[in-house]
């Protein structure tokens, strides 16, 4: 049975995306790979392309990368980030990231709608980061978003799945991949998202603030992979009391 | 005969007013401090907590919490870490012009200290640029004295310009400006205003800024805001410790910028810890009660009260204080630094602002950086 995630066409094996902004260079290699990633954000303002220390010259080349527009504060900045992305040989694929809040790093929706619109219009794969509202996830599916990415807390709060009602609501609306995105900050956390139909799991500062940066991705990618496993099993009920093993209402006749 | 001082809450030709009312409420909340009061039991409740109310901050200031640091650093590193994980920022200052109007009594560079004045012209300037960009840095920090003759608006706009061509990111450390000229260093490329009040203490401010547009208190408070009005992507704070009662001062310092935080949510906000430092003609100039481990203190306090805001780390301190704060609660560090006129290239045009205590290299800055397990970060802004 193949279980691939499909983003914008493109297939994908390992529903673990990396994020690479928290963590140093060196062991960007060995994260990928322990946790199985096969998908790697990295915010276009750190690639200092020929520069020193860019992050570009660490990610495997066989990872599809994820750019992000982070810095960008309006649609118009997210814009021409992703296609400056482009311009760098990243690839189609852009997560938008539009943001004017500096404490809490909330996803401004309104803009985000906007860039994903021009962006889905000019051929990119566009993976809004948004704020879990249905009727922006329904408006940015319109707009031509390839998946949406709603946060589950905000961003390095590791706080887990405090938005996991509305995002439950997502899950069962929203016919593009839905991506959980910040906040998630233990593997349980993960897997519980994962049970829960989720199609894929974002996550950066829980893996790059462990002591055991390459094993804490391990953990993440074999709890997102069974979180996986466990929705299609489909799970089994949870039962508050004593079920009777054979129908209350077995004896009636007519 | 005794000299007659200008008040300094009186505005001087050409200053803009803007209405905001940050400058009582900051004042409002100073003068109801009294870190004499706080009891270990208040520091206890404050480091318990994830957003730090105005007194829970207030407590971590105090005396009482001395005993806390090492609890306060724990927590600070992993806020730290959490919003910025590993990476640590590094730029370089170029100080273009000293030409100053001041009369600062705690600055080398005061109208009255008697030291070489320079200005760097544009060829001058270029050469510096480019010898800085040669090292790899891709933000840089001008700065000037305060003297719109030598030093104008359009001089540090042309600066700003140039330096956007080779920097991605150009901060400006220069004097207080009216929201339009902002506007207009914005348009040249500069993101980021640094502004420092020095003492939010208006007794000690006026004693010690005796003459110069520097001694109006209220037009210096308000530049954060004007800049942000301008344009500016972010803005920072800080005090001079040493200077008055520094727990007073960084207290207001931090209540200031969660104020401009409030007001304008977009706004990256950013702190500096500068202590007082020796000058030519001033050795003993030093930052008095204001120790390592209080210096410290305040650094952490700022952390815990904005775990998201960036906090710059200068080379008026000793290497082995700035290798170890690094990461734990400070987020930027200079390296290369020069604080006379230009230096990077060519022989400096001018003195000296302070005498600095770390004098390495990007490349050692780099190589320290890495050893301790973080990452050093030169790009970190797209210019779009």
């Amino acid at each position: 049975m193949t279980d691939q995630l499909v983003i914008g066409g493109h297939p994908f094996n390992s529903r673990f995306i990396l994020g690479s902004g928290k963590f140093s260079l060196e062991i960007v290699k060995a994260v990928v790979e322990n946790g199985g990633a096969e998908m790697v954000t990295l915010a276009l303002r750190r690639a200092n392309r020929g520069g020193e220390e860019n992050i570009l010259d660490y990610i495997p080349k066989h990872i599809t990368l994820l750019p992000n527009t982070s810095g960008a504060r309006t649609a118009e900045e997210a814009v021409k980030i992703a296609r400056l992305a482009r311009e760098i040989n990243c690839g189609n694929f852009v997560k938008v990231e539009v943001i004017r809040d500096s404490k809490y790093l909330f996803p401004d929706n309104y803009e985000t709608i906007k860039a994903t619109e021009i962006l889905a219009k000019d051929g990119f794969v566009v993976m809004p980061y948004m704020y879990p509202d249905l009727n922006v996830a329904r408006d940015l599916v319109s707009a031509g978003a390839a998946a949406v990415m709603p946060l589950a807390a905000p961003i390095g709060s590791n706080k887990g799945l405090s938005t996991r009602d509305f995002i439950e609501i997502l899950v069962n609306e929203i016919a593009v991949p839905i991506i959980v995105d910040a906040g998630i900050g233990r593997p349980s956390q993960a897997c519980e998202a994962m049970e829960m139909g989720i199609d894929a799991v974002m996550c950066n500062t829980a893996v790059a603030t462990a002591k055991n940066i390459p094993l804490m991705a391990r953990a993440f990618g074999l709890a997102i992979e069974s979180g996986r496993n466990a929705y299609l099993a489909g799970l089994g009920r949870v039962l508050t009391e004593a079920e009777a093993s054979s129908p209350l209402t077995g004896f009636l006749e007519d | 005969m005794a000299v007659k001082r200008t008040d300094p809450m009186v505005y001087q030709p050409g200053m803009e007013i803007i209405t905001s009312d940050i400058l009582d409420k900051v004042l409002k909340n100073v003068d109801n401090y009294d870190y004499s009061k706080v009891s270990a039991r208040e520091v206890e409740e404050a480091l318990k907590k994830d957003h730090l109310s105005m007194g829970d901050y207030g407590a971590l200031l105090s005396p009482a919490a001395t005993p806390y640091l090492e609890e306060m650093a724990k927590k600070a590193i992993i806020e730290t870490r959490r919003h910025f994980g590993n990476s640590i920022g590094l730029f370089t200052p170029l100080y273009i012009a000293n030409y100053c109007e001041n009369n600062c009594v705690y600055c080398g560079f005061n109208c009255k200290n008697k030291i070489r004045r320079g200005k760097l012209s544009l060829v001058e300037m270029e050469r510096e640029l480019e010898a800085i960009a040669k090292t790899g840095l891709t933000e840089l920090l001008i700065l000037t004295g305060e003297s719109r003759h030598h030093s104008g608006v359009e001089y540090i706009g042309a600066a700003v310009k140039l330096a956007a061509e080779y920097f991605s990111t150009v901060g400006i450390e220069i004097y207080p400006l009216n929201a339009d000229e902002y506007a207009y260093l914005k348009k040249c490329g500069a993101d980021f205003v640094s502004v420092y009040q020095e003492t939010y203490n208006l007794d000690k401010y006026q004693q010690v800024h005796l003459s110069g547009p520097k001694r109006v208190f209220p037009y210096r408070f308000d530049a954060q805001e004007r800049a942000l009005m301008g344009g500016l992507r972010g803005v920072s704070f800080g005090a001079l410790l040493g200077l008055g009662d520094f727990r007073k001062d960084a207290f207001a310092t931090g209540v200031h910028a969660y104020f401009i935080q409030q007001k304008y949510p977009h706004a990256e906000i950013g702190f500096s810890t500068p202590r007082l430092r020796p000058f030519i003609n001033n050795a003993d100039n030093n930052p008095n009660d204001v120790h390592e481990k209080q210096l410290l203190q305040v650094m952490l306090a700022y952390r815990l009260l904005m775990p998201f805001a960036g906090i710059t780390i200068s080379t008026r301190e000793r290497a082995g204080f700035r290798d170890h704060v690094i990461g734990m609660v400070a987020t930027k560090i200079s390296a290369g630094v020069r604080v006379g006129v230009g230096g990077h290239e060519q022989e400096e045009k001018g003195d000296e602002q302070f005498v600095i205590s770390d004098p390495r290299s990007v490349t050692e800055v780099h190589q320290m950086i890495l050893n301790r397990g973080l990452q050093p970060v030169y790009r970190d802004y797209i210019r779009v």
